[in-house]
């Protein structure tokens, strides 16, 4: 009944893309700082001395922002990976692609620290350069076998991959001096103070590419939960879907990290809780996730920013806070 | 650089007082410190003679390299240690695996931690006792007050800008920005110099800082602290421009954001007159030393 699925998509996407604009509109008016939004949007002031303004449009639109292509990037790619893996506990750090990201930050701290490149720092371009490295291992990985992906090879290797690559982060952080160690942890912390709009310019490049791939996604990610063969047999090109899920998913999860630094739980957490509301169709849940990841992270980075003001705490640890126990009591409700 | 609030003073206190009660009648004569601090210390009030060995971050004084070295804060080798046969240890406060292994050996230790600028002189007394040097170390402790406090008239009733002490970032970017809060030898010295520390009320060593909390504490100066080679002070220098996307800052639209390069900003040894110095140098160019 397409009919049907129209009406349940409209309000499926307008229920969670109002959720979505109402966070990103009350989010920017909270922060450690107090500011007055008729000063913030004076023009008879010139911005260079306008410190509210500059608060509002420098400090918090951006942030905003990154949250929310940060959460929606991470939620959607979770999304991804639960499919293509065929297992619930998948998430964008399983393959290694985020870890990849980390290390490429780690080594850009440790080894480039004065390197600029068209006024972006080497930190999130040698983040992501390190998250398409992972991926390329991966990428060999899946397509080893002329015949589909194994679900159970692909998440081997990503588990090995995960902690060979976590070793030579800390190997890193044993060669470097105390305070490039000191600043990597700082980085693996996670922060949405993005501070300027080109490295979110940057980002929408291969979250563009990814979104793409994602348009193509829904109805083979459907057929593929019930197995590659059912999915074959009902007309799926399953290694063609099997690659552009594999690498879209893997550039939304790069540019993600590199923009931010790791943030765990978005990409676990809000897919489940997507489903318990939508179902599982994933032309519903994909974006439902992106936009419910995006308010997710928003409201998150919120709390983080004023619950122990005049102090921040890092996002991740708020949600993980959240993200932790609310998994937890999802895996306790549902026996299986 | 080691997080802790005012509540660990009391273990502190406790761990200087174990220190000594496990200490040995007679000086010690082989001294492994694995605190680039005390190192100074020590070569600072003319017993470096004794040290037998050195962290791997100790840097100052010049002799050091010649002396060998035995790990670091989370990796001290305890089998080097041992080897070089020591009859006292300097440990950092937080190595109590360290201090539980020194302890089965029977070898004293001296149980440091990083605290504010007039414990540096009081480190610097108590080191000359377990030492023996008690006369070389009080002059040494008051040479650094008197300097300190001239530091101090110096800039007396003058205006003091208010300040943010940068101690880290991410390279090129305001990202992850670690500023001095309101506790600790950094701000001490900031205080001293004639600062008023923008952190002030934050009463932490570090805090992470936002550029919303840059904007929004309007510092009047912004000053950089980089631990390492002084010849890359121009490098550092250059970066200073990542500042100018927070023009609303007084530091910024005024041009006082500065870059301070040396060791003695991290190190709270008996450098940290020097560090003070260049401070006060920098906060009030005028006062002309």
């Amino acid at each position: 009944m397409p009919g049907d699925i129209r009406g349940r998509m409209t309000v499926t996407l307008g229920g969670f893309g109002a959720l979505l604009l109402a966070v990103m509109l009350v989010a920017p008016l909270a922060g450690t700082a107090r500011i007055s939004l008729a000063r913030a949007f004076d023009r008879s002031q010139p911005f260079a001395d306008n410190v509210d303004a500059q608060i509002f449009f420098i400090a918090r639109l951006p942030r905003v922002v990154g949250a929310a292509l940060v959460g929606g990037s991470l939620a959607a790619a979770g999304v991804v990976f639960q499919a293509l893996l065929r297992n619930p506990l998948a998430a964008p750090e399983t393959l290694g692609v985020s870890i990849g990201a980390s290390v490429g930050a780690v080594l850009a701290i440790t080894l480039l620290p004065d390197v600029a490149i068209g006024g972006i720092s080497a930190v999130p371009l040698a983040s992501f350069a390190g998250s398409l490295g992972a991926l390329a291992v991966v990428y060999a990985l899946a397509t080893a076998r002329s015949r589909g992906m194994s679900s159970t090879v692909l998440l081997l290797g990503g588990v090995v991959l995960t902690s060979f690559l976590g070793a030579m982060i800390t190997l890193i952080q044993y060669l470097a001096d105390f305070s490039q160690t000191f600043r990597t942890v700082r980085w693996l912390m996670g922060s949405l103070d993005v501070g300027s709009y080109s490295a979110i310019g940057a980002a929408l490049v291969p979250l563009a590419i990814a979104a793409i791939g994602y348009a193509t996604l829904p109805r083979a990610l459907d057929l593929l939960s019930l197995g590659p063969e059912a999915a074959a047999a009902r007309g799926v090109d399953v290694a063609r879907a099997e690659r552009v899920a594999l690498v879209s998913a893997s550039l939304s999860t790069g540019a993600a990290v590199s923009l931010s630094g790791p943030i765990g739980f978005v990409g676990i957490v809000v897919p489940h809780l997507v489903r318990l509301i939508v179902g599982a169709e994933h032309r519903l849940v994909l974006p439902a996730s992106a936009l419910f990841g995006a308010a997710f992270l928003i409201a998150c980075d919120l709390v983080a920013r004023t619950a122990f003001a005049p102090l921040e705490l890092p996002v991740g640890i708020v949600t993980a806070m959240i993200g932790g126990p609310f998994f937890l009591w999802l895996l306790l409700r549902r026996p299986r | 650089m080691i997080i802790s609030g005012p509540s660990t003073r009391r273990a502190f206190i406790a761990a200087i007082v174990l220190g000594c009660t496990v200490s040995a009648a007679a000086p010690p004569r082989r001294i492994v410190s694995l605190i680039p601090a005390v190192t100074e210390m020590i070569f600072a009030m003319g017993e470096g003679g004794r040290v037998v060995g050195v962290s791997n971050y100790d840097r100052y004084p010049p002799a050091v390299e010649s002396i060998p070295r035995v790990g670091g804060l989370l990796d001290p080798n305890v089998e080097r240690v041992l080897s070089l046969k020591p009859d006292l240890v300097i440990v950092y406060n937080t190595q109590q695996e360290l201090k539980e292994r020194l302890g089965r050996a029977s070898i004293p230790y001296y149980s440091y931690q990083h605290r504010g600028l007039p414990d540096i002189t009081a480190t610097i007394r108590a080191v000359g006792r377990q030492l023996g040097a008690s006369d070389a170390a009080n002059r040494l402790a008051e040479q650094m007050e008197r300097d300190l406090d001239a530091v101090r008239r110096a800039v007396a009733g003058r205006p003091r800008p208010r300040t943010l002490l940068v101690f880290g970032r991410d390279p090129g970017s305001l990202r992850n920005i670690d500023a001095s809060g309101g506790y600790g030898f950094l701000h001490d010295m900031l205080e001293v110099a004639g600062g008023d520390d923008v952190f002030a009320d934050v009463k932490k060593e570090s805090v992470q800082v936002t550029t919303e909390m840059v904007l929004a504490r309007r510092p009047d100066v912004i000053i950089e602290l980089h631990y390492g080679d002084a010849a890359r002070a121009a490098d550092f220098q250059k970066q200073l421009s990542v500042w100018d996307a927070l023009p609303a800052v007084p530091a910024v639209r005024n041009h006082r954001v500065h870059a301070l390069v040396g060791d003695e900003f991290v190190v709270p040894g008996p450098r940290v007159v020097d560090a003070t110095r260049r401070l006060a140098r920098t906060l009030h160019p005028e006062a002309g030393r």
